[in-house]
């Protein structure tokens, strides 16, 4: 009988084949079991990597790019950000408090690893639709999970997103980011680059919690998933919290030469990673361990994946000072070996060797040959036949409260976002957040998006919308798109029409990306978002994290209406592209032509937006997406607690466009903006100059909502009402039995 | 002399008090590990808010018994100033410097808001630049922040003049509305009877700069500030 009888693997009998090719002989259990985990989807991103190749990663600010723990980018002054989504989904759709909190967890060491303070989070949620009392628990608790970690942590959540749509039912989608700063000249790689070094794991005690999390992961959730509840991990926000300061101070004695967090696939992957990027290899004793349970195996020990665990590098000479930091902040800690230069994972187990592989074997699995089907059912391009409804004012307060578009308040209240002092736009302040850099005239800005509705339409055109709404996002801040970073949330890449919307979305993302010129700095994959009974995966998700600079923070600009009298510019032009649109959605109507980003197109809208912001006469910006022109403007007016007055005839559209079409379209390249009335022409010439359709469509009034066409009214609208419906959409939803 | 700004492991805001003091008052301040500190190094000592311990058993309550808190005792019996900021005013509590408690929110969340506060009295060196009535605008972050106390305490610390700062709604009215937490007599903050220890649910320090205020203003530095005349 062989091992690979006596252990369940997820490894193919091709993977298992090359697997003993390479060796040279049959792997023991342990063995096998480390290849197992480290040749996962989740470790190996055997059947991504060959597609994320087409991700532009190169430009004058990427420091760090794709391939370490998180990305990092030169905001200049030698200020640098680090920056890193990712998934938590199936822990999340098991377990969502837990689930969600040690999502976090990971994201922070992820940036810490880099010796970067983590100084905000960022969350994009999904859902299925709030009527079921089983999204409405999901959604409950994943907030409250990421609230109670990430407040303790003492790490502001400054923004993020929530969509609710059926197709996350089963398999919600729980993305988190990270953004840390530090100094460029402190950076450290999670790489082990000097034998001799010695090899301490810090934190958190080993226990059995999260063996084969990957593997669980990188499968799809079934009946028996709920047995696989051990298998998430449970997180403790304060041991995270003394990690994340003990591990900067031990970093600041510069006696460490790397760190990387203990995150899917445990120590294995942490020291296959580290030693094999740095050409190295590994001698560990297994016994020294610091646990909190007796009678672990060697195999357990080499997968477990306890949270709040770091591996540090150190030098000989330094590790008496960098092991007194553990003991000032009371963490536990052991010295568990030593870098090598043997290329080799040696693991040893009271002096009997338990494993003895390559590094470079476990961290380069073998491609999946993956086959891509573009999808027979053709989503049809629905042609409009109802005619416009009688009340539009009706259906503006009813699109205010549909739960996509509705106010997040219920959940960004319970994040603390305030902490760190540099939360200059907070959420809902404008389209992302802001973050002052202490001690500079400047900041950034960062947002998480997509519309999963978008993407499902068409992945190619979703994708690179979600890339430009990304970009728009930001610089309606006043913020320079600089990078961005993608967590890519899919079906079974085994089903040859998931993977096809997998290729199309990354092409998508490259094609708007390219055309932005804004590198991807890293990313992360999901694969397997898929209920197992109805065989249904979520809608393809890939979440853009965007981050901005502000060169000065007098730049800084918010989407609240500030001053009656002052006119109001539309920039970009409105075609009939409703299909995914909230309109649609209400109106309960599928297909339809979705909005086709043109990246020449929204590199001019946004060049024109930041170049009039920094000109200093913008006093309110927003981005026009969900719910079309007629809800963003309502949101600008709910903000300022103010009113407006606009008029349809003015808007720069398609020919032959219904009222309804104008007003809910979600054509994208376009945005709103204020500015004194007096500076009106100048914003429209500097529009002009770059080719970029804008008109003034309307101006700000002390009170009330009101649509004109042609000078006759068409709606008008209470903004107190319409605060009403927006603010409480959501908590009403929740409060149903 | 200088002031003390107390670090406990779990502390979140010792960085953010540290940063209004020294960068923006240009006050002498240390950030002090909690075993490192000594009373008699320092004029006054901050509190700062966050989750010491992990607010196990209890918000604060571990801290309370720490030697740091023996110093902070010493320092207040001293005359000394003692500002504790959310975590560090559950620390007072716990620690008996300041009566009362401090339970779950009503509505049991987490609560991060702007809120407006009214100051109660001029009569402590905390506020003694500040006009009785005026309203500051300030943020909270807290779960456990709602005041509660015997009538007969809550009686005291008014005749007293304890209660420092309320609760009040936009228009500076004591309201249902205004009062986020649910506390006891909309009590967001309240001094010792020497009154030279000041506990509060609202962060002064995110406060202090406009760039960070809705309002543009900086009313959190009007409390701070009293630290630089020690």
């Amino acid at each position: 009988m062989t091992v690979t009888e006596t252990i369940k693997v997820n490894l193919t009998p091709r993977e298992l084949e090359e697997a003993r090719r390479r060796l040279g002989r049959e792997p023991n259990q342990t063995e096998l079991g480390m290849i197992d985990i480290m040749w996962s989807e989740h470790c190996s991103y055997k059947s991504s990597r060959q597609i994320l190749r087409k991700l532009p990663k190169s430009g004058r600010r990427v420091v760090v790019g794709p391939g370490y723990d998180s990305g990092v980018v030169d905001i200049g002054d030698g200020d640098v950000i680090a920056f890193k989504i990712e998934s938590h989904n199936h822990p999340s759709a098991i377990e969502p408090y837990n689930g969600a909190a040690t999502g976090i967890g990971g994201i922070i060491r992820d940036i810490l690893c880099m010796n970067c303070r983590p100084i905000a989070l960022l969350d994009s949620l999904r859902f299925g639709n709030l009527e079921s009392s089983h999204s409405r628990w999901l959604f409950q608790n994943v907030v409250k999970g990421i609230a109670d970690y990430g407040n303790c942590t003492g790490i502001p959540t400054v923004a993020g997103e929530v969509e609710f749509d059926e197709s996350f039912e089963t398999n919600c989608l729980v993305n988190v980011a990270c953004v840390g700063v530090g100094k460029a000249e402190n950076l450290t790689l999670g790489r082990m680059d000097r034998p001799g070094d010695i090899i301490v794991l810090v934190g958190g005690a080993t226990g059995r919690d999260g063996i084969h999390g990957v593997t669980f992961a990188s499968r799809t959730i079934h009946e028996e998933s709920e047995l696989d509840r051990p298998a998430v991990q449970i997180g403790n926000p304060f041991t995270k919290k003394v990690v994340v300061e003990a591990t900067l101070e031990a970093l600041r004695a510069s006696k460490v030469t790397a760190v990387k967090d203990l995150g899917g696939g445990g120590l294995t992957c942490a020291l296959s990673e580290m030693s094999s990027k740095g050409g190295t290899g590994v001698e560990i004793n297994l016994e020294e361990i610091h646990v909190r349970e007796q009678g672990m195996t060697p195999y357990e020990l080499l997968l477990s994946e306890s949270q709040e665990r770091m591996l540090f590098t150190v030098t000989p000479e330094g590790q008496e000072e960098v092991l007194r930091v553990f003991q000032k902040w009371e963490i536990p800690y052991s010295i568990i070996g030593k870098v090598t230069d043997t290329g080799l994972l040696v693991a040893k187990y009271h002096g009997r060797v338990v494993a003895n592989i390559t590094s470079r074997l476990l961290t380069n699995s073998p491609l999946a040959q993956r086959i891509s089907r573009r999808p027979k059912t053709k989503h049809v391009k629905k042609v409009l036949r109802r005619p416009v409804p009688q009340n539009l004012s009706d259906i503006i307060y009813r699109l205010l409260s549909q739960p996509d578009i509705a106010s997040k308040e219920l959940v960004y209240r319970q994040y603390d976002h305030e902490v760190g002092v540099r939360t200059v736009l907070k959420p809902g302040d404008a389209d992302a957040a802001v973050l002052r850099i202490i001690g500079a005239d400047k900041a950034i800005a960062v947002k998480v998006d997509c519309n999963s509705s978008y993407c499902h339409l068409n992945p190619y055109d979703g994708h690179a919308a979600a890339v430009a709404e990304g970009a728009r996002n930001v610089a309606a801040t006043g913020a320079e798109p600089i990078a961005v970073t993608d967590c890519c949330n899919f079906g079974n890449p085994e089903n040859s029409e998931v993977y096809w919307q997998f290729k199309e979305a990354i092409s998508g993302i490259a094609y708007m990306l390219n055309g932005l010129k804004i590198p991807c700095v890293g990313g992360n994959v999901s694969f397997y978002n898929e209920d197992e009974r109805t065989g249904r995966a979520v809608k393809p998700t890939t979440t853009i994290v965007t981050l901005g600079l502000i060169e000065k923070l007098s730049h800084i600009t918010s989407m609240a209406l500030k001053k009656a009298g002052e006119s109001i510019i539309l920039v970009g032009k409105t075609f009939p592209e409703l299909g995914g649109s909230q309109y649609y959605r209400l109106i309960n109507l599928n297909g339809g032509r979705l909005p086709h980003p043109v990246a020449s197109k929204e590199r001019a809208s946004i060049r024109t937006v930041i170049e009039a912001i920094r000109s200093g006469y913008i006093t309110a910006t927003h981005d026009c997406s969900k719910g079309g022109l007629a809800v963003s403007l309502a949101e600008m007016a709910i903000k300022g607690d103010l009113g407006l007055t606009f008029d349809l005839g003015a808007v720069p559209h398609a020919s032959t466009m219904r009222i309804d079409e104008i007003l809910f379209s979600e054509s994208s390249a376009r945005f709103i903006l204020t500015t004194p009335q007096a500076r009106a022409s100048k914003l429209l010439s500097l529009a002009r100059k770059r080719g970029v359709p804008a008109a003034k469509i309307g101006e700000v009034t002390e009170s009330n909502y009101r649509i004109t066409t042609n000078r006759k009214e068409l709606v008008e609208c209470s903004v107190e009402r319409m605060r009403e419906v927006w603010r409480g959409a959501i908590p009403k939803l929740m409060e149903m039995a | 002399m200088k002031t003390a700004v107390i670090q406990f492991p779990g502390s979140n805001c010792d960085l953010d008090v540290l940063h209004i003091l020294k960068d923006i008052l240009h006050v002498e301040a240390d950030l002090i590990w909690h075993r490192d500190f000594e009373g008699s190094d320092y004029a006054a000592a901050v509190l700062p808010g966050g989750f010491s311990y992990g607010d196990y058993l209890r918000a604060g309550i571990i801290a309370a018994h720490s030697p740091a808190v023996r110093h902070i005792k010493e320092m207040a019996r001293e005359g000394k100033l003692i500002i504790g900021i959310c975590n560090g005013f559950q620390i007072l509590i716990e620690s008996g410097l300041l009566p009362g408690a401090l339970l779950r929110n009503q509505g049991t969340s987490f609560i991060c808001k702007w809120v407006k506060i009214r100051l109660e009295t001029s009569q402590t060196p905390f506020t003694k630049n500040i006009q009785k009535g005026t309203i500051l605008n300030i943020p909270i972050a807290h779960a456990e922040g709602r005041y509660v106390n015997e009538p007969e305490g809550i009686k005291e610390l008014r005749e007293n003049n304890q209660v420092v700062f309320r609760y009040v709604n936009d228009h500076g009215d004591l309201t249902e509305d205004g009062n986020p937490n649910g506390s006891m007599d909309s009590i967001a903050g309240i001094c010792n009877l020497d009154r030279n220890i000041l506990g509060l649910m609202p962060h002064p320090e995110r406060a202090s700069e406009p760039i960070l205020s809705p309002f543009l203003d900086s009313d959190g530095l009007k409390i701070l500030s009293t630290l630089t005349q020690t």
